[in-house]
């Protein structure tokens, strides 16, 4: 690894290194994702995948890196069965692991240094610390500093309750049992007390604690079987391996003194280099040798390993980072408005200060006879000076006490009526029956409750395939066998079939999956081999039955005690469909071992011996399988990808077959099906012979094995006779096209992440619609960072003729997909090796930006998140990413808004994610429907809690104008602190909660409605600023109307301070009542509500005798001109606001303003030409 | 829908289904967010006739209240700066400091027409900073109404107490007292000024103690206004009640007295008056002001023409709004 030094620091570069230099190691997690057109494999390509049968003993040999030192400095050393020895040096991180954020100790401290990143709380922290100052109360002590011990009171207990939980699950993983060896005895030792070097035993299906290398395994070959679903999110099984020379030792009689060097802990799962000494021999150790924490331990009796990892330091801790918080963008921008709402505090703190200032100097010298002032305080003795700190002070002090005063321009109630409002916003989306799923009974769920309105405004979706898009159900659905397609299966349901059993000791064997049959073709295959269409059919499906590398496991029904169930556990899905497939018709592989299969042949018992074993590789596209049949003969089953196939088929034989072949694939893979084709051929002994020692030759061999082998397998894969093909569905989850298509209408980008092959990726792409037969693809498969540039380069240059040829700009292709001929960009894992994280990523996303859809295949899972990353660096644009499996979690923790599918791919996806639903669809209703509603309350709720304070400072502070400049309120006390609290913060709450612009319905319908929170139309600097103005406005009328009507009368300070507290609060209440679209009732209360409570608050505070303003209501009420006031104020103040708002509606209204008319009087007026009207507004008003 | 008492058993049996029925409904409807609701859209016919309401309601309500306010009969009469002799002219704030010179004055006021009983006395003073932050916090309302028993006087700084001793009423207010006073003689006769009831009630009967009897009160080196008759409680000193009512904004009228007879048009009436009050140092200026009073209150005419602006502005806008539906229709 010396050589990587430079680029090592960064984790998505290790991977990327590995699966291009080194390739193989990665290979270890997909059969299936091998599929990719590199033309340069190395010579160590099929190292550390070792071919299970017949090449087994070879396996790690042909490692390149076996020659590889690793560098003392870069290595850890582990001494097996000895911890002491290993932990001596240096102290490697023990097992126990820790996600809790806080100890109790540290909480307190840590809890409120996190609450305070929020600039805002510090702010009100400082002013409540001063309103302590004597010379500053201007509040009284305790009441200042109520509000802001509130909410931080409400969000530490929300905090602990959390870290308790995650507390709490660290304890019973860390308090986990397993067989550790001490003393030469395996003993139950809890997880957090393993240490690095010790032996461990692992039983069948229990969860490996830490990292370890294999030593031994109940299989007398090495292999044990391990589950990665908590790691990568692939349930099938996967093989690791033990080295030949440890499998014979038995730790507990025996010592075994190995030295084990291995590099540093690093998040790369797919990759592990190290080397052992023992007995004076050198072996180096691959990925295929390690078993990873988090797995499962399956079909294996016991396996025994020694620890490398431990704890923090095991792949899966190092790979699962630390969620991020996540901020909502609207906050964001919401923070920066709030910054300038500080600036306009702060200029009328200035403001007031300064006059002050000019004030008190040209009085300067009445100063003590004012009877206002009375500065000096001659009842003393000494006649000091009363209150008073000379000029500079007082007018210092007088900035600070009308920053106390103002305060309230920077609203703190706001942020707890976003964390109200959110809540009750997640509680609809929760009970939202359109987002329920019925098949997994899994509601919605908000996991993070911060980011609701973000769904508003998503610009890139990045999808994960399988489980996501797809079920992840492999179903075989039709066959051509020997020219003859066999699909009327299609008819008939599953449920009707009784499927294929065999007797097994008394006990009914059935494979676990129930697949369709077509009974024309189940009839011939239980025909025997009379015919020669039945004779093709037997080896149809004894090609489908034994060409693969599944492995049958038995297992009882849980229900019916006499049916034993066959489930066939492999690394690819599609072979798993294929053997039940054969099974369904007959043809049910029992056993495999080693060296021969077991298949039972409608009901006759066959022994085939695998002779040898041709992996499938990205070069061929195709495996075979040397089979030694009961009657002697020798055949070779060959299955592949039809571009490979057909031209290994011998095409002199029955041509007419092959033409009906390639004409019924056509026909598959047109309808989204995985085809694949099948074709074999008998040996005769002496090309048996000879492939037989090639191959013994090829596989022992130490140095380019790989291509030898590879070379041997195309000796015997040639001049095949067609069987036929069969075509496998990878079911999609109901309504993914439409909710695509709908994703696409609404200018959301879709792009899909996997870590499948490019051939299935596109197929999906297809039968999701994702892809259309419209769209040009561009396909980068590149090797190295210059074949990468020249394609990225080509693409860009063919994308950009093909936009000018359309001539229209790729701006809004995702708007109006009819009008541009759209570009797919179809990219492999190995060019983004390249192309992330160096120079290139530029270029790829000029390219993608211009296609409108991208398809990004054989992925791994940190460049999932690189992806995510590439976007959103250069964007500002939303982005979201949804998966269902823990490969996703990367990228679903790095994207704005991260939704976790809770499918059958276990929970840690969901555990990562800010949403969680059951299926991909929806994310129509979550997007449209609730993102935009969120989105537009949210960003209605912040311009008018603005507006709602600042229209009350603003009152405040023209009547300091008039007292002197001395920060006197008429609006008493009380009033100004129940103000956000009781008299104005209801109704915003319920409107932010309640209010819908538009109905689901039309949200559904009119995708393109999205558009609009894409252009920020509900909340941007314009509606600010247009906001603050109508503020001044609002706040000139409330002051001054009263202020004229009562100057130079008898009006005393408390009674028109109630008048202008009632003012404010009718008037914000009604303005915000002019905003609401829908009145409910629950509407009507809420804001009439808050209105009657203010009355009975004024009148209840003015009830009270100490305070200065009792009884002043009442007596003010007495009068006409104060009910005057009020009407004036309300209808003077709201006017303009009134007239804007209709003129808007009137010349430029937005698309959401004519779809509410049109839902409102759509009987009158037709849908369809607003439909019309809608396309070319979308244009102006994009500025 | 609850049913009432009388209502049969079997009524109510069946009204619980229903109302469950309900509640369920109500329920399903609140969870999907598809509440019965009222959905107001703002079409022109809609926008036109709001407008013309408001014109239609606003130019009434103007004419209106611009008559009422127009009703109202003041004579007011600016006397402080008039009432400083000729060689105090330059230094008023002498004039009034100095103990010895005389501070009456006398000053002719004309009726111009017949003003109807009730007709209120207030003298009003400008650039007056009733409401300056000092000023208004300088008070001890736990004071006014329990008197000596109530120790804590520390808010009524810098006017708390005096040689050791508290001060009832304590404060800057009680102590700033306005003290000229007036007396009218119409014709020959001195016109009856009644001062009782001139403070609101409210304040006489809960906030001023009925038993609290000014003590210590203007004993200081600086006297800052008014004395109190140390025999009357404060419950019963209306001046004081009407002055601790700070006004709101700095030019302000207080009551004095009303006048309880009508005054024909082209009365005389003089007022002897008492200059007592210092303005002077900061500028103040001192008005009486003899007013009759209507429904809407004082006199004042902005309210009225607001109301004919906003009203017609209304008007106008329903018709550029017509116009522009006619012109340029959707």
């Amino acid at each position: 690894m010396d050589s990587k030094n430079p680029i090592e620091s960064s984790p998505s570069i290790e991977i990327t290194l590995n699966s291009s230099s080194r390739r193989s190691n990665s290979s270890s997690h997909s059969k299936a994702s091998r599929g990719n057109s590199v033309r340069e494999v190395t010579f160590g390509d099929l190292g550390s995948k070792p071919v299970r049968y017949g090449s087994r003993g070879a396996d790690s040999e042909g490692f390149s890196g076996s020659q590889k030192e690793i560098s003392d400095e870069d290595a850890r050393l582990v001494y097996v069965n000895d911890p002491e020895k290993t932990n001596e040096r240096f102290e490697f991180s023990g097992n126990s692991i820790r996600t809790g954020k806080y100890s109790i100790l540290s909480f307190v401290p840590r809890n409120l240094f996190e609450q305070f990143h929020r600039v805002a709380y510090i702010y009100f922290l400082i002013i409540a610390v001063l309103n302590q100052l004597p010379q500053l109360a201007v509040f009284g002590r305790g009441v200042s500093i109520l509000p802001l011990s509130f909410v931080l009171l409400v969000t530490a207990v929300k905090d602990a309750y959390e870290d308790w939980r995650r507390h709490r699950s660290d304890r019973i993983e860390n308090n986990r049992l397993t067989w550790v060896l001490v003393n030469d005895q395996f003993q139950q030792k809890k997880w957090k007390d393993i240490r690095v070097g010790e032996i461990i035993k692992i039983h069948t299906n229990e969860t490996l604690p830490c990292d370890m290398v294999l030593l031994s395994t109940s299989d007398s070959t090495g292999v044990a079987y391990v589950q990665t679903i908590n790691l990568d999110g692939e349930s099938n099984l996967k093989t690791r391996y033990a080295k030949q020379e440890t499998l014979s030792k038995t730790p507990e009689k025996e010592k075994i003194r190995v030295l084990i060097k291995c590099e540093k802990p690093n998040r790369n799962i797919y990759g592990f280099h190290a080397n052992m000494d023992m007995d004076g021999k050198r072996l180096s150790l691959g990925s295929s040798n390690i078993v990873l924490r988090g797995c499962e331990l399956k079909n294996t009796a016991w396996a025994i390993g020694v620890a490398v990892y431990c704890g923090r330091e095991t792949k899966v801790m190092l790979n699962s980072s630390g969620a991020p918080s996540k901020r909502s963008r609207l906050e964001t921008r919401m923070n920066f408005e709030i910054i300038i709402l500080s600036f306009f505090l702060i200029s009328l703190c200035t403001i007031v200060s300064i006059c002050a200032a000019v004030w008190l100097r040209r009085h300067r010298h009445d100063l003590n006879t004012i009877p206002f002032y009375r500065k000096k305080n001659f009842n003393d003795e000494d006649k000091d000076d009363y209150n008073y700190y000379g000029w500079g002070l007082e007018i210092f002090f007088t900035f600070l006490m009308s920053v106390i005063v103002f305060q309230i321009m920077i609203p703190i109630s706001l942020y707890i009526s976003m964390e109200l409002v959110r809540v009750g916003q997640a509680y609809f989306m929760i009970r939202d029956t359109l987002m329920y799923d019925e098949a997994s009974n899994s509601a919605f769920q908000c996991r993070a409750l911060n980011i609701n309105e973000d769904l508003g405004q998503i610009k890139f979706v990045f999808s994960d395939k399988t489980g996501t898009l797809t079920e992840n159900k492999m179903e075989f659905q039709c066959a051509s066998i020997w020219g003859v397609d066999y699909s009327g299966g299609k008819d008939s349901s599953v449920n009707e079939q009784v499927g294929h059993f065999v007797q097994v000791d008394g006990k009914i064997l059935r494979p676990k999956m129930k697949v369709r049959i077509d009974p024309e073709l189940l009839q011939l295959s239980r025909s025997g081999n009379n015919t020669e269409e039945a004779k093709r059919v037997h080896d149809f499906f004894l090609a489908l039955a034994a060409c693969n590398t599944i492995v049958p496991i038995a297992f009882d029904d849980a229900s019916n005690p006499t049916v034993k169930l066959m489930d066939y556990q492999g690394e690819s899905p599609d072979e798993q469909a294929l053997a039940y497939a054969a099974a369904a018709y007959g043809f049910m592989l029992i056993e495999r071992t080693s060296g021969h299969i077991v298949i039972d042949i409608q009901g006759e018992r066959q022994r085939f011996n695998v002779l040898g074993l041709h992996e499938f590789d990205s070069d061929r596209k195709r495996m075979s399988v040397i089979l030694g049949c009961p009657d002697k003969t020798v055949k070779v089953f060959v299955k592949g990808a039809d571009t490979t196939m057909f031209s290994v088929i011998d095409r002199s034989l029955n041509m007419d077959i092959i033409r009906a072949t390639e004409a019924h694939l056509h026909n598959y893979s047109s309808l989204g099906l995985r085809t694949l084709v099948i074709g074999m051929r008998e040996l005769s002994d002496s090309e048996f012979e000879q492939w037989h020692s090639s191959f013994e030759a090829a596989s022992t061999s130490l140095i380019g094995r790989a291509a030898m082998l590879r070379k041997v397998a195309n000796t015997v894969e040639k001049s095949l006779r067609i069987l036929g093909a069969s075509a496998i569905e990878d079911k999609l989850q109901q309504g993914v096209p439409e909710a695509i298509e709908s994703l696409r209408t609404a200018g959301i980008k879709v792009w899909v992440l996997t870590g499948d092959k490019q051939e299935t990726a596109i197929s999906i792409g297809y039968s999701s619609k994702l892809l259309t037969s419209k769209m040009t693809q561009i396909i980068i498969n590149s090797n190295s960072k210059e074949s990468s540039r020249k394609s990225l380069e080509d693409a860009l240059r063919m994308s950009k003729k093909l936009i000018t040829v359309s001539g229209t700009t790729h701006n809004n292709g995702g708007n109006s997909g009819g009008a541009v001929s759209p570009v797919a960009l179809i990219i492999d894992g190995t060019s983004l090796v390249y192309i992330l994280d160096s120079e290139l990523e530029e270029q790829l996303f000029k390219l993608a930006s211009k296609c409108s859809v991208v398809l990004c295949c054989r992925v791994a899972p940190l460049q999932k998140a690189g992806i995510v990353m590439l976007v959103k660096n250069r964007t500002s644009d939303m982005t979201l990413s949804i998966g269902d499996g823990a490969n996703d979690v990367s990228m679903i923790q790095k994207a704005d808004v991260g939704v976790g599918i809770s499918g059958k791919e276990g929970r840690q996806a969901v555990m990562a994610s800010d949403f969680a639903m059951g299926q991909f669809r929806f994310l129509v209703p979550l997007l449209l429907v609730h993102g935009h509603w969120n989105y537009q309350r949210m960003g209605c709720m912040i311009l008018y809690n603005f507006y709602r304070n600042a229209v009350f400072v603003l009152v405040l502070f023209w009547y300091v104008l008039f007292t002197c400049f001395t920060l006197t309120t008429a609006i008493n006390e009380w009033s100004s602190m129940l103000y956000s609290i009781i008299y104005t913060s209801l109704p915003t709450i319920v409107v932010g909660i309640l209010d819908k612009d538009l109905s689901r319905r039309t949200l559904l319908k009119y995708p393109q409605l999205y558009g609009a929170e894409h252009r920020q139309e509900s909340y941007n600097s314009k509606l600010f600023w247009l906001t603050m103005i109508d503020t001044l406005w609002q706040s000139v009328v409330i002051y001054f109307i009263p202020h004229l009507a009562y100057w130079g009368s008898t009006i005393d300070a408390p009674s028109i301070g109630d008048l202008w507290t009632l003012a404010v609060v009718i008037l914000v209440n009604l303005h915000l009542a002019m905003d609401v679209i829908r009145w409910s009732w629950i509407t009507h209360v809420a804001i009439w509500g808050s209105i009657v409570a203010t009355f009975i608050c004024v009148i209840v505070l003015d009830a009270v005798p100490t305070l200065v303003g009792y009884w002043a209501i009442f007596d003010i009420a007495k009068e006409g001109s104060f009910w005057l006031c009020l009407l004036a104020i309300v209808v003077a103040a709201l006017l303009p606001r009134f007239v804007v708002k209709v003129l808007y509606q009137h010349f430029s209204p937005s698309d959401i303003q004519i779809t509410r008319e049109a839902e409102k009087f759509g009987s009158r007026r037709e849908f369809g030409a607003v439909e019309i009207e809608m396309n070319p507004i979308l244009e102006p008003s994009r500025r | 829908m609850w049913g009432g008492s009388t209502s049969s058993d079997s009524t109510r049996v069946r009204s619980i289904p229903i109302r469950s029925g309900q509640c369920k409904a109500f329920l399903s409807q609140f969870k999907q967010q598809s509440l019965p609701a009222c959905k107001p859209v703002l079409t022109p016919a809609w926008v036109i006739a709001i407008h013309l309401l408001l014109g239609f309601v606003f130019i009434p309500i103007g004419l209106v209240t611009l008559h009422a306010s127009r009703g109202v009969l003041e004579i007011v009469d600016r006397y402080d700066a008039d009432c400083v002799p000729e060689e105090f002219k330059g230094n008023k704030v002498s004039y009034i400091k100095d103990t010895s010179v005389p501070k009456n004055c006398t000053r002719i006021l004309k009726v111009h027409k017949y003003m109807k009983a009730p007709i209120y006395i207030y003298y009003q003073l400008d650039n007056y900073y009733q409401n300056h932050r000092r000023y208004v916090k300088s008070r001890s309302d736990q004071q006014l109404l329990h008197g000596l028993k109530y120790n804590d006087t520390s808010s009524c700084k810098p006017e708390e107490s005096n040689n050791g001793l508290p001060i009832v009423p304590c404060g800057l207010i009680a102590w700033s007292l306005f003290n000229d006073t007036y007396t009218f003689i119409h014709g020959t006769a001195e016109l009856r000024v009644n001062r009782k009831n001139i403070a609101w009630k409210s304040d006489r009967d809960h906030k001023f103690g009925k038993h609290v009897y000014p003590f210590n009160f203007q004993n200081g080196t600086l006297i800052g206004g008014g004395k109190l008759d140390p025999n009357i409680p404060l419950g019963d000193q209306e001046d004081l009640i009407v002055w601790m009512r700070t006004s709101a904004l700095p030019s302000f009228r207080k009551i004095y007295g009303r006048i309880e007879e009508d005054l024909e048009a082209d009365d005389v009436i003089v007022v002897h008056l008492m200059n007592n009050y210092n303005t002077y140092s900061f500028g103040g200026k001192k008005k009486l002001v003899i007013s009759t009073s209507s429904w809407l209150g004082g006199r004042n005419d902005f309210l009225g023409v607001a109301y004919i602006f906003v009203g017609s502005s209304a008007v106008i806008l329903s018709l550029v709004f017509l116009l522009l539906h006619v012109k340029n229709p959707r």
